[in-house]
């Protein structure tokens, strides 16, 4: 099982994972679950029912809006990559963040590597299971690696050009 | 050409300290190549047959004198004394060692240049006009847009892992001189019959295995809206663009499956749900870029330059170099001089050391310390005084710089092939060579003029050759070399795409062929026709007579 980083303000914390992802074949257990989109549009409602934490995961093929007018009783929503080169899950985030307005967690899982963190970040999501080992200093060295960014982008930091103004 | 500031500058020192720490953990054996090479990748460092390339990005062509002399301390210092220029406006090294990397990474960003997004999947070089800002044909000047792209694609968070590789061109002229119709996007400045100044956006051009003209989606977008269109473009690429096939993954691919239309409407439906004003640059930003733009100091001088006019009636040569390589400046008394890297029996694209030293001081004493480089891998001094062309002329000829071959049949596109490339199936260099040599007797080849050659050691076609007025594609049959033949294509503003002249041809007919093109042009031409212009009345008949009848 891969760790869960979260961001907490500028730091990179460790956190106790309180879901349990579970796959299209399992039983739903007991607590709070991450399930797949097409499991949450069949059983959604009952599972949401029983007063338990939903996150749903979304792959790289398939259309976030789905699920916009759930996502307030939504958790989580976890892109996945299904291997780092496959960017799909950048735009997943950054539309849940600017044009779905969701704020609660976005997980990034799947082939999730720290040379992509920074890019994670700016994309909105603020969790991550990363696949390669890395610690969370490291975790941390990778998002702060640059000083100043030239775009906008789901996150809130100031691009070169409002900067420039300062 | 644009200034750095302290900004710039930090981000290409960031991430050239990036790069050296991945290049360490690679050294020290914590990363396996297998890890490493997506890493290198970002950061245009491939691994060739012979050694390491790392290919710099040289922003819509323009360097300045500084940046030249550089090139040329690498090439010597790392490299074993020369570099290449491609037909992307960037300059290729191809004998690199990996621990040398980070220094040279170092070294360029010391005067502002560096490798960011020259190869993986990602948003590339932006090509521009490498007559920006000097001629009189252009309504605004491109780089300015170029900049902006430059900037907004930099280390871009959602679009650096697109399905496949992503490349701008934006031109301002009625001629074009950046193949933008074979560009993933091809943006063309006009200004609109009520003055506002907009793009015709045309997407989905491409070259490879299966070439595409771009299409036009948008005929004139203001050009405020710029980032906040081309991100609509870039998200429903990266969301709708195939990944499971990586012949198919272009974005030309995607608008030829949905349709110009079809893909325009998605991409409209997107962009309605942009939020423009937080997307696209502010007016002050737009405004900040083109003052930092070097102001020029050009001199009023005199339309009629008597000194040039008199060195050309007593030069031949010059007033040879003067018909093909000077063109027309937007400034009286200037003129815009194109230098050839096709050296009949060189490398096209090829540059010594010494003679990039040349180039620099030539720029900083005659040519207002500007340099381009064409998407045709020659070099261009954007702004010279008529009268210091003699000067200039005479200090190219002495390092061998001074063919005047500009647009003829001796000024050859063609990729590194197979003494280079680990995809090649034939070489290209030598081929060109040979064509070359069939036309070094200038005055023929200026009575054939304008003849665009463009060979490509492999089907990616990074020699264009499917813009060729003549094509060459190098193919592999049986283990043995060959190579194919296609005419009538145009990357220019009359763009079109080669078609198949007949049966291959083993490498010792390649040149014969060419001639044999060209004598039939030569008999079949009515007045000022171009080669490409008697083929495209004609068609191919005569000329597949006059390549494939003699055997018969
Ligand atoms: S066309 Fe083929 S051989 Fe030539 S540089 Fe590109 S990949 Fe290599």
């Amino acid at each position: 099982m891969h760790p869960l980083f979260k961001l907490a303000g500028d730091e990179v914390i460790v956190a106790d994972d309180t879901f349990i992802d579970v796959a299209d074949e399992d039983a739903i257990p007991e607590g709070d679950v991450i399930v797949s989109l097409t499991r949450f549009q069949t059983e959604g409602e009952g599972l949401l029912a029983g007063g338990r934490k939903i996150g749903v995961r979304i792959q790289a093929d398939e259309a976030v809006e789905d699920l916009a007018y759930d996502l307030p009783r939504l958790s989580l929503v976890a892109p996945v990559f299904p291997k780092y080169r496959d960017g799909r899950a950048y735009t997943t985030a950054t539309l849940l963040r600017e044009r779905l307005g969701f704020t609660g967690e976005v997980r990034a899982v799947g082939d999730v590597l720290r040379e992509q963190a920074g890019f994670m970040v700016r994309c909105g999501f603020d969790a991550f299971q990363p696949a390669d080992g890395a610690t969370p200093a490291e975790w941390r060295a990778a998002i702060h690696r640059h000083r100043h960014v030239y775009q906008r982008a789901a996150d809130a930091r100031p691009p070169a050009f409002t900067e420039r103004r300062a | 050409m644009y200034r750095y500031d302290a900004i710039d500058r930090e981000i290409v020192a960031d991430r050239a300290a990036e790069f050296r720490g991945q290049v360490e953990r690679r050294l020290g054996g914590d990363l396996t190549e297998d890890q490493f090479k997506p890493l290198r990748l970002m950061n245009g460092l491939y691994l060739q047959l012979h050694a390491y390339m790392l290919r710099i990005a040289i922003p819509y062509g323009s360097v300045n004198a500084a940046q030249m002399r550089r090139f040329a301390d690498i090439a010597r210092q790392y490299d074993k004394g020369y570099g290449h220029f491609t037909t992307r406006q960037n300059l290729q090294f191809h004998w690199i060692k990996l621990a040398d990397t980070p220094d040279i990474l170092d070294r360029l960003a010391e005067v502002d240049l560096h490798a960011i997004q020259t190869s993986g999947n990602c948003i590339r070089n932006v090509t521009s006009d490498p007559f920006a800002g000097a001629t009189a044909e252009e309504v605004d000047d491109p780089r300015v847009w170029s900049e902006v792209i430059r900037q907004w694609s930099t280390l871009h968070p959602e679009f650096s892992y697109l399905p496949r590789k992503f490349k701008f061109a934006v031109t301002a002229s009625a001629k074009d001189r950046t193949a933008a119709k074979v560009h993933d996007i091809g943006l063309a400045l006009r200004r609109s019959r009520d003055g506002t100044l907009g793009f015709e956006v045309m997407v989905g051009g491409g070259q490879g295995r299966t070439p595409y003209l771009a299409s036009t989606i948008r005929e004139h977008l203001p050009v405020g809206h710029l980032l906040s269109y081309i991100q609509a473009i870039l998200r429903v690429y990266n969301r709708h663009g195939r990944r499971d096939n990586i012949y198919k993954a272009r974005i030309k691919i995607l608008v030829a499956s949905l349709g110009a239309e079809e893909f325009a409407r998605q991409v409209e439906e997107e962009w309605a749900k942009i939020d423009a004003p937080t997307n696209d640059l502010p007016d002050t930003e737009l405004a900040r870029i083109r003052a930092a733009f070097t102001p020029l100091a050009f001199e009023t001088l005199a339309p009629h330059a008597g000194a040039y006019e008199l060195a050309k009636a007593s030069d031949p040569a010059l007033a040879r170099f003067a018909r093909n390589n000077v063109k027309a400046h937007k400034v009286a008394g200037y003129g815009i001089v194109e230098v050839s890297l096709k050296t009949i029996g060189a490398t096209p694209g090829d540059i010594t050391a010494e003679q990039m030293d040349v180039v620099a001081d030539l720029a900083e004493r005659y040519g207002l310390d500007d340099i381009r480089v064409t998407h045709e891998q020659n070099l261009v001094l954007p702004h010279v005084k008529l009268d210091d062309i003699p000067a200039v002329h005479a200090q190219l000829a002495a390092t061998g710089l001074a063919s005047a071959n500009i647009n003829l049949a001796s000024d050859i596109i063609a990729c590194p092939g197979l003494d280079y490339c680990a995809l090649a199936n034939a070489r290209a260099i030598p081929i060109a060579q040979h064509i070359a040599e069939r036309f070094s007797d200038a005055d023929h080849a200026e009575k054939v003029g304008e003849l665009k050659i463009k060979i490509s050691g492999c089907i990616n076609a990074c020699g264009h050759h499917h813009v060729g007025h003549i094509g060459i594609l190098g193919v592999d049959k049986k283990g043995e070399e060959f190579y194919q033949l296609s005419l009538g294509g145009s990357g220019a503003e009359d763009a079109s795409l080669a078609q198949i002249l007949g049966p291959a041809l083993p490498a010792n007919r390649v040149a014969e062929a060419v001639d044999q093109l060209v004598e039939a042009y030569l008999r079949e031409r009515q007045g000022e026709e171009r080669f490409l212009d008697t083929f495209r009345r004609l068609g191919m008949a005569p000329f597949k007579e006059a390549v494939y009848a003699p055997a018969l």
